[in-house]
């Protein structure tokens, strides 16, 4: 009795964390690859106007990787503490990137000469997005495989399996980033978007597919599960979408749809994320911490849930509500600085 | 000349062995980076409140003036928030990241209050951020000033449960270990702990008096400097209605919160006031104002002491017994004691400047001397004030150090110590990633100077003009 609802609560908790990453890589990662994206503009105008487009909302989404990293904390310590611990240097890396990322938006306003502050925005965007890229390549590669304690080897994550992961994040990234430009901006600067959105979607669809296909030669577990009915039934249903998503994706590049072009990048990110996802479950770290291990006590997963879990939804919407408030495309300077 | 070559060559040793050392390295990091860290909230906190008041008088009293006031200090406001926000960042992980032993040892209770506090504060504060600052074209008043509110209230919660996680390593009530971790008996006893309603209240008024005396000095700044004179009257005065009651609430804080650790924290207690022997039954202990304690001889090079008045400090009655340093054992005494006994005596002189500033300007403001006729001959007070700036920062920093070196050599009182709380890493790893906080953050900090003089020199836009109602 009392493992099962313990099993329940590690489960509830799973999916919230999972949600939580979601959202993050859904809202940073545009944020994020809309940076990616101003490096490749020619016209310091332009720059300015992508900046412009997340003022009012790049700390709300960054927000989202604090309360994930509270949450993981509280609801998961152990794999907290050995997923940091391991990826030490990535995650140093991420941290000092996201420091300059937010001092070039705040210091940009009463520079003189913006020119570089976006070229700074722009590289610690991309910096930020490689380490994640990494940090992630690292853990699905089965970074934590052994024997769960990684006593102070601080390189496993450098791999060229985790460097392909990395730039299918950036890929990925930029992708959600051109959409989200789309629906902000109009004439010039929103076909060059669906140009890069172009680009990017390929990109990332190439690499999700050889990423899928290549984690199976060294990943046993992986391997194991691909060939499970079950779990291999589910891993090709969203594999299938990712690619569906692709095609509607398209489509909407060709005609023009705005909200349709972002919501199917949405897609085609969550779907590969939660192939991911499925792939290691029932484990935390594949094949070594099984999640309902590393989870806390049920008295502490039940009042997380009171104070954090049923907080999301109100989260949700008064984000919602700011996103609502700034809609519309970027007009420069209304912000009265 | 033999001897001093010889403690040459020993220091460099030391630190020879100290750079390999990655508990120390680690410690050095996070000391770093949270004292760099609290340097911002310090005024997110205070200053998200003073302008709910701003913004607030210009609705009721229909006073331009006040908008524009919101106007100009949520631009330093912006500036010093987003430094908070990437200074904070990093700290969260640095608990995996430095201190994976101590995350799973305590992770069950501290990671979940790190959850409430981005959960409950700082997804409350960055949801309404946006709409504080760049809404005031979009958002009805009304939910303007809402959203300034909430914002307010976001950094006041993320101080409260910062400090239930930290008070909770000062007294780790509500738990018991098993199995090498922490299990919690009671959450209300574990949030509630002996240690938490002292350190929350002092924090919070330490966020207060600071952001009044900031805003209060720039304020004498431009009116030493006759700009804008009567603009600037209006937040020196509503400064000094703060600090009437800040300021001498913070010493009767101060003044609480260390009787309880005589209590809860003994070792520390006998550290601030680097008292080593325990007195004897029916003889006073005397209080040092000034010495120099010396942990490798157990005693005090030299002090000046007051007799009795320690133990009435402590408990109140002329012969209390007051433990001293030598009950401890020297592994469980606190280290670098003169930092200790310093640091506090640092924060209490601050301390009391501010309620001497504070009755001083009430005087002049009694005898009506606060007008923008008379107050430029107040010419040394409005330079106390502009004086009394960075003191609020001195201040903190030296209650910190007060509270964290004066917990060591433990990370959670009493049951875990730091030396087991750290990652295992190479130390060249730990060290580059210490150098490069030092070089970013010295970085930082330059900028943030830059910047904050630019808009300070700019001064106050006062053509500004209010959207209209809608
Ligand atoms: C919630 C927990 C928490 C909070 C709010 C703070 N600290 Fe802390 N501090 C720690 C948790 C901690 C720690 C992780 O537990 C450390 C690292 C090693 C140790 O023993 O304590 C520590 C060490 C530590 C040290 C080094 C002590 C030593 O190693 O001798 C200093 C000087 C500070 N801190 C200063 C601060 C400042 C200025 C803070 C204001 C923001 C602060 N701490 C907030
Ligand atoms: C070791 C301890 C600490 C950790 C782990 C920590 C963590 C954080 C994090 C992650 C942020 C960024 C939040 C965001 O992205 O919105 C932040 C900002 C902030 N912190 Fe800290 N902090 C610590 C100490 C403190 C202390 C002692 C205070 C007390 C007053 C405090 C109050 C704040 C405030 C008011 C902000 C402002 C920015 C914001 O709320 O977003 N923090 N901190
Ligand atoms: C006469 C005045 C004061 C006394 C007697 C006093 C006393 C204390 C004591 C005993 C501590 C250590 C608490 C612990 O370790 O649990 C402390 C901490 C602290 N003090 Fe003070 N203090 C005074 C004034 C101030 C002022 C003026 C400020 C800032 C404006 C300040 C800011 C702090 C801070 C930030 C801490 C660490 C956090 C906390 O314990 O809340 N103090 N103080």
């Amino acid at each position: 009795m009392d493992t099962e609802i313990h099993i329940i609560l590690a489960n509830i908790w799973f999916l919230f964390i999972g949600l939580m990453l979601l959202l993050y890589v859904v809202l940073d990662g545009f944020d994020l690859g809309v940076g990616v994206l101003s490096l490749f503009s020619r016209n310091p105008r332009h720059g300015g106007m992508m900046m412009a487009s997340l003022e009012s909302i790049w700390d709300a989404n960054e927000t989202w990787l604090v309360l994930l990293g509270g949450s993981l904390f509280g609801a998961f310590p152990l794999v907290f503490a050995t997923a940091l611990h391991a990826l030490y240097i990535p995650v140093m890396v991420m941290l000092f990137a996201l420091i300059f990322r937010g001092f070039a938006f705040e210091f940009r306003h009463h520079a003189h000469n913006t020119a570089p502050w976006n070229l700074l925005f722009g590289y610690s965007s991309l910096l930020a997005s490689l380490a994640q890229g990494f940090a992630f390549g690292g853990l699905i590669g089965g970074l934590l495989s052994v024997d769960g304690g990684n006593q102070g080897r601080v390189w496993e994550w450098f791999t060229p399996f985790s460097a392909l992961v990395a730039l299918g994040v950036v890929a990925g990234y930029a992708l959600l980033g051109a959409t989200y430009l789309m629906i902000k901006t109009e004439g010039v600067l929103q076909k060059t978007c669906i140009a890069q959105a172009y680009v990017a979607a390929i990109l990332q669809i190439a690499i999700l597919i050889a990423v899928v296909s290549w984690i199976p030669r060294f990943n046993p577990y992986f391997a194991a599960r691909w060939a499970n009915q079950d779990t291999g039934q589910y891993l090709l249903f969203f594999l299938a979408l990712a690619v569906v998503a692709f095609a509607m994706l398209m489509r909407a590049l060709r005609n023009g749809f705005e909200i349709s072009a972002f919501l199917w990048s949405v897609v085609i990110s969550m779907a590969a994320f939660i192939a991911v996802g499925i792939g290691y479950y029932p484990y935390m770290v594949p094949d070594s911490i099984a999640f309902t291990s590393a989870a806390a006590s049920s008295k502490t997963l039940i009042f997380m849930l009171l104070g954090i879990g049923f907080l999301i939804p109100v989260m949700l919407i008064y984000s919602g509500y700011q996103y609502l408030v700034f809609r519309g495309k970027i007009q420069t300077d209304e912000h009265g600085h | 000349m033999f001897a001093s070559f010889q403690n040459g060559d020993f220091i460099r040793r030391m630190l020879m062995e100290m750079l390999q050392d990655p508990v120390f390295l680690s410690r050095t990091q996070f000391a770093f980076t949270a004292m760099f860290h609290i340097l911002w909230p310090l005024m997110t906190v205070g200053a998200s409140l003073i302008l709910v008041v701003f913004e607030w008088l210009w609705l009721t009293r229909a006073d331009i003036d006040y908008y524009r006031h919101a106007r100009f200090w949520a631009k330093l406001f912006l500036l010093n928030f987003s430094m908070g926000v990437i200074s904070g960042l990093p700290m969260e992980f640095e608990f995996g990241a430095n201190w994976s032993r101590f995350s799973m040892e305590a992770g069950e209770f501290f990671g979940n209050i790190l959850g409430f506090e981005g959960a409950m504060a700082f997804m409350l504060e960055a949801g309404f951020l946006g709409i504080m600052l760049f809404g005031w074209q979009r958002a009805p008043r009304g939910i303007h000033f809402f959203a300034t509110c909430m914002v307010a209230f976001g950094a006041s919660l993320s101080a409260f449960w910062i400090l239930v996680a930290n008070s909770w390593m000062q007294t780790p009530d509500g738990i018991h270990i098993e199995d090498g971790k922490v299990v919690v008996d009671s959450y209300f006893d574990a949030i509630f702990n002996r240690n938490m309603p002292w350190g929350v209240l002092h924090m919070w008024d330490a966020c207060l008096v600071t952001s009044l005396f900031v805003i209060g000095g720039l304020s004498a700044w431009y009116i030493l400097h006759g700009r804008h004179t009567v603009f600037f009257l209006k937040s020196f005065r509503i400064a000094l209605f703060g600090v009437i009651v800040a300021a001498p609430v913070q010493v009767l804080l101060g003044d609480s919160s260390g009787r309880a650790l005589f209590v809860t924290q003994p070792a520390k207690s006998a550290a601030i006031e680097a008292h080593w022997v325990t007195n004897e039954q029916g003889a006073g202990a005397s209080w040092n104002l000034l010495s120099w304690p010396n942990g490798a001889e157990q005693q005090n090079d030299w002090a000046i002491s007051i007799p009795d008045v320690l133990s009435i400090l402590a408990t109140g009655d002329r012969h209390g017994q007051v433990l001293g340093l030598k009950t401890f054992k020297r592994a469980d005494q606190p280290p670098a004691i003169p930092l200790i006994f310093y640091s506090f005596r640092v924060m209490v002189g601050s301390g009391l400047f501010f309620v001497g500033l504070m009755l001083w300007t009430s005087v002049v403001w009694f005898k009506g001397l606060l007008t923008a006729k008379t107050v430029m001959h107040q010419h040394l007070l409005l330079k106390a004030w502009v004086a009394a700036m960075p003191l609020g920062y001195l201040a903190s920093e030296c209650g910190w150090m007060v509270r964290e070196v004066g917990r060591q050599p433990w990370v959670v009182y009493g049951i875990l110590r730091t030396h087991d709380a750290a990652s295992v890493l190479p130390a060249p790893v730990v060290a580059t990633s210490l150098l490069a906080f030092v070089a970013v953050y010295t970085l930082l900090f330059l900028l943030f100077v830059i910047f904050a003089v630019r808009i300070i020199k700019k001064g106050p836009d006062l053509t500004l003009t209010p959207p209209l109602r809608n």
